[in-house]
């Protein structure tokens, strides 16, 4: 189905998503101090997302570009060197934005403005406060090991589903290559001087990325995964191999819940909904081979990766 | 955050989280104390839990705020009559770690360590009234984890670093650039001076302090590295007080590994 997109199309759904996605009622709401929205909440807002525009995909294909992301996203929190560098992972992300909407200003405008503010708010957290941030995410991730076939095939993911952590390569921005012992006396002067070895291969970094608007960010985590062709495959059988029950998602709806997630839609959903009009049917993305590949998907989804999604009236 | 707080009469156990602080009877059966975190404290983007555990001089219990306040509880003999008798504000951040001397302190040394984001420590003299004895200033980096030993103070840090300090005059003894990325984890097993420590590189290491005996310089040397491959460490601790066996844990690990000579 994809080959049958033009370039305007793809232009088009390119900026309609991105123009929801930098709302400024919505980025304002994302920056007020709250919890880390629930998995329900994230998918929620993701599907809205994801049909911003012309484009549709059933829920196989939901499924899994919901789960590619996911992957990916916890890929890039965990690797990171130093907690800071989740930053930089994320303006990585916003510099590729950037250059998909390089050809519309008013877009390009609202990107501007939401970097502007991640500067202005992020910029002086402590490290610690950093590592904080990171942990909350990354248990928001716990026990998520779908494997990711891109991932699979470039050696950053094992078949068990686990990332691979690489004990070679350059060190964080602050951190010494491992090796070196000091002793002082008490008089301050080094008076002994010893070295181990470990087995890792690790060398000194050759710069820090750049924290401004524009600049260099040396780490290459959150850069574009797909700036050549690649496929798209997300695997379920075998990764649930924990034997240690993991805490189940609670069933009782909270009644506050579908309360916030009516007001993330309304939100999301407050620009013209892009209904495609007349004899246009819209366009549906299908990220399986075949249509019968992707129902089969849709059937045979282990219940236990199925994300319960609510459906909201966002009309008004 | 869970710890065993070892008393001459009892032995509680000590839960921290974003609400407060609990405090249980060894055998979990009764919840013995309740302390609500204080939310006014900190500003509304602040996130607010109790981090840092340490039983001190066989009568309190310490527990640090991510405020960079550090509640002092008076814990009695046996009973629910547990009270607030201090609370200590040298630090300005939250609070990472608390260790209590775990050896014989030297005069001067000091009970219990306090250690904070910035990676300022307090070294403090325990009783009625908590002293201070003395702050080791921080040199740009979280202190995650601290522990005392014989007036040695070993420090892990967010770099990497594991740093001793003299208890007794903050000097600094030892700087060993010990692993790539943030140390999530220090243990010390007290018969011998080995000093365990996991971050999350994947690297366990196995260290030996001791004193020279005739300069009595404080020393350390590397004992033994483990990778635990692919897995982030976040909690590395020795199963003997003779150091010779010890226990790790990991980010989206469902096991305990255990390691023994």
């Amino acid at each position: 189905r994809v080959d049958e997109w033009t370039d305007v199309d793809r232009k088009r759904v390119m900026n309609d998503i991105i123009t929801t996605m930098f709302n400024k009622k919505f980025m304002e709401e994302l920056f007020k101090p709250q919890e880390l929205y629930s998995k329900k909440a994230l998918r929620t807002v993701y599907d809205r997302l994801a049909h911003a525009s012309i484009m549709r995909l059933n829920q196989a294909s939901m499924d899994k570009l919901y789960d590619l992301m996911t992957m990916a996203f916890k890929y890039q929190v965990l690797l990171c060197p130093r907690p800071k560098d989740i930053l930089l992972v994320t303006f990585n992300h916003l510099d590729t934005i950037k250059d998909f909407i390089r050809d519309a200003p008013g877009i390009l405008n609202q990107v501007d403005e939401t970097f502007r503010q991640l500067i202005e708010t992020y910029s002086c957290l402590s490290a610690g406060e950093f590592q904080l941030i990171r942990q909350t995410l990354l248990v928001f991730f716990q026990d998520m090991h779908i494997r990711v076939s891109i991932f699979l095939k470039d050696k950053v993911q094992n078949s068990n589903g686990r990332f691979v952590l690489p004990i070679s390569g350059p060190v964080p921005w602050g951190t010494e290559v491992p090796g070196l012992i000091r002793m002082f006396n008490r008089n301050g002067e080094e008076v002994k001087r010893t070295e181990f070895s470990t087995g890792g291969n690790y060398v000194t970094p050759q710069r820090e990325g750049s924290f401004d608007l524009y600049g260099d960010r040396v780490l290459k985590l959150g850069t574009n995964m797909y700036s050549i062709s690649r496929p798209v495959e997300t695997h379920m059988s075998g990764s649930s191999k924990t034997s240690a029950p993991h805490a189940k998602e609670s069933i009782v709806p909270n009644p506050l819940a579908k309360e916030e997630l009516n007001f993330l839609a309304r939100l999301l959903g407050g620009l013209e909904v892009k209904k495609p009009g007349g004899s246009e049917t819209g366009f549906r993305l299908n990220l399986f081979t075949t249509d019968e590949e992707e129902e089969h998907a849709a059937l045979t989804r282990p219940e236990e990766f199925s994300y319960k999604v609510i459906n909201i009236e966002a009309t008004q | 955050q869970a710890a065993w707080c070892v008393l001459p009469s009892r032995v509680l156990l000590v839960l921290t989280s974003q609400k407060g602080i609990q405090m249980y009877e060894s055998d979990g059966s009764i919840m013995v104390y309740w302390h609500a975190l204080d939310v006014g404290e900190h500003s509304p983007a602040q996130a607010v839990f109790a981090r840092g555990i340490a039983a001190a001089a066989n009568r309190f219990i310490c527990v640090g705020t991510s405020s960079g306040s550090v509640l002092v509880f008076d814990i009695p003999p046996k009973g629910t009559n547990i009270t607030v008798s201090e609370v200590l504000e040298q630090h300005h951040d939250a609070i990472t770690d608390i260790a209590a001397e775990l050896g014989q302190a030297p005069d001067g040394a000091g009970d219990v360590v306090t250690a904070d984001d910035a990676g300022t420590i307090c070294v403090w003299e325990a009783g009625e009234e908590f002293a201070l004895l003395g702050k080791i200033p921080a040199f740009g980096c979280s202190c995650s984890s601290v522990k005392l030993w014989n007036g040695i103070v070993a420090a892990g840090y967010g770099n990497g670093q594991i740093r001793l300090y003299e208890a007794a005059t903050g000097v600094l003894c030892a700087e060993v650039n010990a692993h790539a990325r943030w140390i999530y984890a220090l243990d010390l097993a007290p018969h011998t001076g080995k000093l365990l420590s996991g971050a999350e590189d994947s690297f366990v290491h196995v260290w030996k302090i001791s004193r020279n005996l005739d300069t009595d310089d404080v020393e350390i040397q590397h004992c033994h590295a483990e990778c635990v491959t692919d897995t982030q460490v976040c909690g590395a601790r020795f199963c003997d007080p003779e150091g010779d066996s010890f226990a790790v844990t990991g980010y989206d690990l469902s096991e305990i590994f255990r390691y023994g000579r």
